[in-house]
């Protein structure tokens, strides 16, 4: 949600709809902790990690970055520049 | 005889105050509200909201289930305990953060351009490495600009002086410093992959440096549609040290939190903070109160989303190096249910 505020400009209520939409679940969802562990493993939209709970094998950081550009429709510049700089895109001649 | 309950003044020191004390304080944050800043009063029912609020007992409180809202906290990469790049690491595994912040140590615009590539550097590398969104930050700081730390003519000196002209010139010369400045800085964290820019503390330096953030915002969003820019105010109305800038036809200097929102969305700013500075020798409860009431007029019209200013010395928020937990998840519960925030 901070993302859509951030560079979409989405105020709150709208920012909440978006995303529980695209995520398949009620804006009341996205605050409760239970629900939104199981939508991040599923997603691939990486979580918090500890000694004790480790996930290796899910996406984390810029893979889940990727993930979330994804199922959420928005460009995120480090993912286009990850892109770019990997060759998995070609670079604009200029910004 | 009624009950002396706990509550916080202005500077953070606990203060025992009767129901009635609360109350009062409460209609008399509201009515100077009214009287300053020329905006209507809160609803009785709001009123008594802030009442009970200010009047529990409560060590904590909270926003209901389901009214949660996105944190943009500032700073979170400035070097606490770790490196930038762990401190936001830190941040978004152990608090949470909604989003990440990089900035350097001085936090003002003027310092970065010499250090643009290693500050761009270090966003890249941290974007790498975290997932919540992740902003540059500064504070266009414009007295920075002016001498002796910067090229320009000390307006600050030319003013009580009489050299008004004098004044005016300087400050319009490093207003367009500064946005030459920003705009730079966007280009270099564009390309680094930031997710946005903000400006904080946006009009320390009065009315000249709301016009410099103005411009270069309007130039970013422009140039960079994807890349959003937040726009954070210092105080809570523009100070005019020029006195005669405008932004698209609209005088800055006196503009209030509605006035300022009306121009920060003609400029394209995705997020705008307003800010409604801490009376010390007050209580919170009046703080906040009159905080609530000078900022609701933007929230009906707000196309962006509205983050509140609700930190040391600004949005009921003590005036304490260590605000008060107390204090703060007041002022906050205050703002969500009674302005219906989008941020903080």
């Amino acid at each position: 949600m901070a993302r859509m505020q951030m560079t979409r400009g989405m105020r709150l209520p709208e920012a909440k709809q978006y995303v529980a939409s695209k995520l398949g679940v009620t804006p009341f969802d996205l605050g409760d902790t239970a629900t939104m562990t199981e939508v991040r493993n599923e997603f691939g939209f990486g979580r918090i990690h500890s000694y004790a709970i480790s996930h290796p094998w899910q996406a984390n950081f810029i893979e889940a970055k990727f993930n979330i550009s994804r199922v959420l429709d928005v460009p995120i510049l480090c993912v286009e520049r990850f892109k770019e700089r990997t060759g998995m895109t070609e670079a604009p001649t200029t910004h | 005889m009624e009950d002396r309950i706990p509550t916080r003044m202005g500077d953070g020191t606990l203060a025992r105050l009767t129901r009635s004390e609360i109350r009062a304080d409460v209609e008399d944050g509201v009515a100077q509200a009214v009287r300053r800043a020329k905006v209507p009063p809160l609803a009785a029912d709001e009123i008594d909201h802030l009442v009970d609020l200010y009047a529990s007992p409560a060590k904590t409180v909270g926003v209901d289930l389901g009214d949660e809202i996105v944190l943009s906290c500032d700073g979170s990469g400035m070097k606490t305990h770790a490196t930038r790049e762990q401190d936001m690491q830190s941040y978004e595994q152990w608090m949470g953060a909604d989003l990440l912040e990089l900035c350097p140590g001085d936090y003002s615009l003027k310092v970065v351009r010499t250090i643009l590539p290693y500050e761009a550097q270090c966003l890249h590398d941290a974007l790498l490495s975290t997932v919540a969104p992740m902003q540059y930050g500064v504070m266009p700081n414009l007295g920075l600009y002016a001498k002796d730390d910067g090229p320009c003519e000390n307006w600050s000196l030319l003013l009580p002086a009489g050299r008004i002209p004098e004044a005016r010139a300087a400050c319009e010369e490093a207003a367009e410093m500064a946005v030459a400045d920003a705009v730079r800085m966007a280009d270099v964290m564009y390309e680094a992959g930031a997710d946005a820019i903000d400006f904080d503390t946006t009009g320390a330096s009065g009315d000249p440096e709301f016009w410099a953030t103005l411009r270069a915002t309007e130039i970013i969003r422009e140039k960079y549609p994807d890349m959003g820019v937040q726009l954070g105010m210092a105080g809570e109305f523009v100070l005019g040290m020029h006195g005669e800038l405008e932004y698209k036809g609209k005088r800055l200097a006196g503009m209030w939190p509605l006035e300022q929102l009306h121009v920060v969305q003609e400029a394209g700013a995705t997020m705008y903070g307003p800010v409604v500075n801490v009376n010390t020798g007050k209580s919170c409860a009046w703080n906040t109160a009159r905080a609530c009431t000078i900022v609701k007029p933007c929230m009906d019209e707000a196309e962006i989303p509205v983050h509140m200013n609700a930190g040391m010395g600004v949005g009921g928020v003590p005036m304490f190096v260590h605000p008060p937990g107390d204090a703060v998840a007041r002022s906050a519960k205050a703002f969500v249910d009674i302005l219906k925030v989008d941020g903080l």
